[in-house]
């Protein structure tokens, strides 16, 4: 059942992002709010909307600020938005903002906001470095005692070993397996070889360098100025290689398993720092207030299965899901922008799309079908262009309702793999 | 069972309103009908004076606590309007010697008094607070103490010069006194100014509880401040320290006042009497000074543009009816220069949304830094808070591109100054706006008229001439064309009040007003050094006259190349009134440009700050090396009738409406001496008979130049006036 049907639609009315940059590069010294927050104010002003009409605004995030936990309050609190704007912040791993775009949509349908503004951010340049359990220990104990002998009992019991910082790390707290090693695991499984993958990584880099130079991924892009300086402007991703080759990739060494590994950096997506908004409206808000939309939201879905798995593979559950809910089958897609982690789960989601077996899983007798390499991310993907995992569901939608409209296509499949075993797709409509 | 509570009465006497509250405390609310703000005239001084029989006479009431019923305004000072009427110093004397005794009665008065302060207290409005047993004040930003005074002219006159030092110190009331600046809560409280800061929400209970206390004898009358520090020892509580004190404000005071404004050396000596003689003599010589000083030249010329200014607030910008003003929420600006930036910058401070666009990466980015310098001086001067600071800088959005601008209500157009170049922006942006956004172009020169025959929606297109550096300078001069819309100018003018600025209106004409009238001035600055005067002789004239910076210095201040073009503009325009001066042609051909260039009349070093006039100037000068010397009377005699003259030709062709708005546009714009209260004051000061024979004399050894303007020989043949010689002149 398309998502359409009630007789309202959400589309999709404009999409800005940050460049996406490296982590440490040009953007480390911004906060994901203040990523988030310059997305947002870019949005508002390249669309001329006056900031009184949103009603809602939804953030992802991954790693939130534990100072500032409600990522899109701080956002929804720039001061061309009225105070009254309600705002939530969601967390679905790599699928963040795709569930803030879901999220707002839905309340959209309900008829509860007429405007929404959903988007991410990730400052992977900032993430927080915690103390150990034991020196948190001490120190609340400190806090909570009494007299100043208790404090000093308290402080006495941490030992060197608890004074190491912790980073937390891109792991799995179920299994305890980092996203690399499940990649890595999921090429072995899947019989993905070392060169499918680089192949996958230089076409990624090609078409991206090839979307900055013709200026289709720039234009969705807001220049940011680094304060306090302004003297250096980030206008472009900064991680696309023009000049990369399959040489200089296969050269790389393996990262998770140096022997029998094929997961390079050169074929993962890099950590990244960057934000990403999306506005959303009713289909006659957005027609009342003067806008012609993007693309319209036709369905979505998500799905998940055991994390210990293939942790990346829920895609190939969600996507025969969101099909189905629009009515429509491969056949009918133009466009397919597929996230890109790591070359391996791509190759191994667009195999899953192949199965029978896969489909069953899924609850259908037939399987996706084979992705037209020619209409599958059409201007690389976030191996080339980034990763901020907060942003990067915002960035995709963006990307894929602009190509479809260049390319006059109708519909346009996405689909995002997500930690904890989660997938998501969604199918949009050209308007 | 239920009990019964007796409503509290309530009195309304005139402008105080008494309310009776169980345990003998009355709360007095000021409130003076039908006016914004509480100001203490004749009506207030005899209320107060009842009130104060009553209080001294009725045994039952134990404690008081004095209020305002005007939303942030506790008591805004004296009644200038009243100060206006007084004809002689006596007079006005007597009105000083009237407003102490009150206040001294309030201060010896059994009972306890505490002053609830939330908003203006100023002037008048802190010596009665001064007076008062207790102050609490709230620590809400519209909440501002502080003797504005000497900005008129004049010196605190009743009991102000006494009370301050006696509950600050010397030292800190000596900075309030002599500055006129404003202290908020907190630091009123550090001062000890104040006795407590509240919240505004509790401040009433906070008095109530005060009064009490202090009625039960649990709390004792203000002390002041409390004296720790070994400075406060040394320099505010002996002779020694204190003679130290007075002698470094007074020669601080004589270096920024150069002699022209006689109250803050009066308010010195006042403040010395007291210490030096005791109380009695300290008010007795505080009257007779405040008599002085309300009858003298300067308070009557500040007095003026006081007026003059509260006028303009008030104009809307065209004859009536006036249509409303549209909304101003976001604005664009073209060109992200020193000028588009501070626009920028005071558009943003207002809360506006502002598209900054430029050229390139390089001059955005240059802009937003300039702005973000606005924002930062403001954020280590504790005036904004730094979430207010980063909302500032999300509200300035830089772009190369024409995008965002489909919902800007007023676009600013602040490129280089070049017609061709101009017009082509202005077509641009016409095609992205909406079709009612106002266009505005920040010209100093180029006539709006032109500018608009490249516009489809001419009744759209106005000027809003700023001056720099456009967050600290006071004046906003709009130019309308007989095409411009009411709507448009009134909408211009709104904003730019918004702005915080001083509006005028002129008519549209090469140079408008400010900018004509200042290169007339200028103009005669380089005629000067083609005769042969020397860079140091020139300045240092006009700086004595009252200028804030010599006519040279301002050259290289305001860019050569500038100054070149509007002599141009202008020359074409007028011919031989104004001729180009040989001397600036000469430097700018040499290729310097002044400050921005680190080159013009005076040397600079890297950073652009002003050393000594660059000898080697001379040599590119039609006399050379050689100086000759001219009186420093006739220099500044041919400098101010030159732009004296031209205001009045202003004047006679419209380009003002009125001789107000020419004297705060040359005070506020151009930097006319304000104790001499602009040109037409001027004017009305020397007497019209003498300036004509002035410039006829003038117009005899330089022909065409300064032949008087019709105004001028009109009201010399008539012994008019330009105001009215007594009562509110504006």
């Amino acid at each position: 059942m398309p998502l359409a049907s009630p007789g309202r639609r959400v589309a999709i009315v404009a999409g800005v992002r940050t460049p996406f940059t490296r982590a440490g590069t040009l953007l480390r010294k911004l906060s994901a709010i203040e990523l988030g927050k310059l997305a947002v104010a870019e949005l508002l002003q390249r669309t001329s909307l006056d900031g009184k009409a949103v009603q809602a605004l939804v953030f992802g995030t991954v790693v939130p600020d534990v100072l500032a936990p409600n990522i899109a309050r701080e956002v929804s609190l720039l001061p061309m938005l009225p105070k009254g704007v309600q705002a939530v912040s969601v967390s679905r791993a790599c699928a963040s903002a795709n569930q803030a775009i879901t999220d707002a949509a839905d309340q959209i349908l309900l008829g509860h906001v007429d405007v929404a503004i959903a988007g991410g951010a990730e400052s992977l340049s900032r993430v927080p470095v915690l103390h150990s359990r034991g020196f948190s220990d001490a120190l609340v104990g400190a806090s909570r005692a009494k007299s100043l002998g208790g404090r000093v009992r308290s402080l006495a019991t941490i030992r060197p070993r608890d004074l190491r910082p912790i980073t937390p790390a891109i792991a799995e707290p179920s299994t305890g397996e980092t996203m690399g090693e499940s990649a890595e695991k999921m090429a072995k499984l899947n019989r993905i070889s070392r060169e499918e993958q680089d192949q996958l990584a230089l076409r990624s880099h090609r078409l991206a360098a090839a979307g900055t130079a013709d200026g289709r991924l720039t234009e969705e892009i807001a220049p940011v100025w680094i304060p306090p300086d302004y003297t250096q402007v980030a206008r472009s991703d900064n991680g696309i290689r023009d000049n990369t080759s399959l040489e200089q990739l296969a050269a790389l060494k393996p990262v998770f398993d140096r022997r029998y590994g094929s997961v390079t950096a050169g074929n993962s997506s890099p950590l990244t720092d960057g934000g990403a908004a999306v506005l959303l409206m009713a289909e006659d808000a957005a027609r009342a207030l003067g806008y012609e939309p993007l693309a319209y939201i036709r369905s979505y879905a998500y799905a998940a299965l055991d994390p210990g798995e293939q942790l990346l593979q829920a895609p190939v559950l969600a996507a025969p899901v969101a099909l189905q809910r629009a009515g429509l089958t491969l056949a009918d897609i133009d466009l397919v922008e597929m996230h890109e982690a790591f070359a391996a789960q791509v190759l191994s989601n667009l195999q899953g799309f192949e199965s029978r077996a896969w489909a069953e899983r899924a609850g259908f007798s037939q399987p996706v079908g084979e992705v037209d390499r020619a209409r599958l991310n059409v201007m690389g993907g976030s191996i080339a262009i980034g990763h901020p995992f907060g942003a990067t569901g915002a960035r995709i939608t963006t990307t894929l309702c602009h190509e479809l409209r260049r390319r006059d296509g109708q519909f346009g499949l996405m689909t995002v793999c997500a930690a904890g075993g989660m997938g998501f797709a969604m199918v949009v409509e050209r308007a | 069972m239920t009990t019964t509570r007796t409503p509290p009465e309530t009195e309304t006497v005139g402008t105080l309103a008494t309310e009776r509250l169980d345990g003998g405390i009355v709360v007095v609310t000021l409130d003076v009908p039908g006016a914004p703000v509480n100001v203490l005239g004749p009506r207030v001084r005899q209320d107060v004076s009842a009130l104060l029989d009553r209080l001294e006479s009725d045994p039952s009431i134990r404690a008081a606590v004095l209020t305002s019923g005007k939303p942030d305004v506790f008591i805004a000072g004296a009644d200038v309007e009243e100060l206006l009427g007084l004809e002689t110093a006596a007079d006005a004397e007597r009105l000083s010697r009237e407003g102490q005794k009150l206040l001294q009665r309030l201060e010896d008065l059994r009972v306890p008094v505490v002053a609830a302060i939330h908003g203006s207290c100023l002037g008048g409005g802190l010596e009665t607070a001064l007076a008062c047993a207790y102050r609490i004040a709230t620590d809400d930003p519209k909440t501002g103490l502080g003797f504005p005074e000497v900005q008129l002219g004049l010196i605190p006159g009743a009991g102000g010069t006494q009370r301050l030092p006696q509950t600050v110190g010397l030292r800190a009331a000596l900075d309030l006194i002599l500055t006129g600046r404003t202290v908020r809560g907190r630091q009123a409280l550090r001062l000890g100014l104040v006795d407590e800061l509240v919240h505004p929400a509790i401040l009433r209970d906070v008095a109530l509880d005060r009064a009490r206390a202090l009625a039960d004898g649990r709390l004792s009358p203000s002390q002041g401040r409390r004296r720790r520090g070994v400075a406060d020892f040394l320099l505010d509580e002996n002779p020694a320290g204190r003679a130290i004190v007075l002698r470094r404000a007074r020669e601080q005071t004589l270096a920024r006042t150069k002699g022209h404004y006689p109250a803050p050396l009066t308010a010195l000596d006042v403040v010395a009497t007291g210490y030096h003689e005791g109380d009695e003599r300290g008010y007795f010589a505080e009257a007779r000074k405040f008599g002085e000083l309300v009858v003298g030249e300067v308070a009557r010329e500040l007095t003026f543009l006081f007026f003059a200014t509260t006028a303009l607030k008030k104009d809307p910008g065209v004859a009536a009816p006036a249509p409303d003003p549209l909304p101003v929420e976001k604005i664009a600006v073209l060109g992200a220069g020193f000028m588009g930036a501070g626009i920028a910058a005071v558009a943003a401070l207002q809360q506006t949304l502002v598209r900054l666009k430029d050229t390139d990466d390089a001059r955005v980015g240059r802009g937003l830094r300039a702005a973000r310098d606005v924002f930062e001086e403001r954020l280590k001067k504790r005036r904004l808070t730094r979430p207010q600071f980063q909302d500032l800088l999300a509200l300035v959005g830089g772009t190369t591109r024409y995008s965002g601008f489909g919902n800007v209500d007023l676009c600013i157009e602040a490129v280089f100054e070049d017609v061709a170049l101009k017009q082509q922006v202005l077509r641009e942006a016409e095609a992205v706006l909406p079709p009612d956004a106002i266009y505005a172009s920040n010209t100093s020169t180029i006539p709006i008229g032109v500018l608009a025959d490249a516009s489809r929606r001419p009744e759209h297109v106005l000027g809003m001439h700023f001056f720099s550096p456009v967050p600290k300078m006071p004046l906003l001069e709009v130019i309308v064309t007989p095409r411009t819309s009411p709507t448009a100018t009134v909408t211009a003018v709104a904003y730019g009040k918004r702005l915080g600025k001083t509006v005028i209106v002129v008519n549209d004409g090469p140079g408008f007003y400010t900018t004509r009238t200042l290169a007339a001035y200028m103009n005669e600055a380089g005629f000067l050094l083609d005769e042969g005067v020397s860079i140091e002789a020139v300045d240092r004239a006009m700086v004595d006259f009252g200028f804030p910076v010599g006519p040279i210095t301002l050259l290289d201040e305001v860019g050569l190349d500038v100054a070149g073009k509007v002599a141009t503009v202008l020359s074409e325009a007028f011919g031989a009134r104004m001729p180009r001066s040989r001397s600036l042609q000469r430097v700018l051909e040499a290729g310097r440009t002044g400050r921005k260039g680190r080159s013009g009349f005076y040397l600079y070093d890297k950073r652009g700050k002003k050393g000594a006039v660059d000898a080697s100037v001379y040599t590119l000068l039609p006399t050379g090396p050689t100086r000759l010397d001219r009186p420093a009377g006739e220099m500044q005699q041919r400098l101010v009738l030159a732009m004296v003259n031209e205001a009045a030709r202003c004047l006679d062709e419209g380009v003002l409406r009125s001789p107000r708005d020419g004297d705060v546009g040359a005070v506020f714009g151009i930097g006319f001496p304000p104790f001499r209260g602009g040109p037409f004051r001027y004017v009305d000061a020397v007497g019209a008979p003498r300036i004509v024979k002035q410039l006829e004399e003038l117009e005899a050894r330089f022909p065409d130049r300064f032949a008087p303007a019709t105004p001028l020989l009109r009201m010399a043949a008539r012994g008019e006036r330009f105001y009215p010689e007594r009562g509110k002149p504006v």
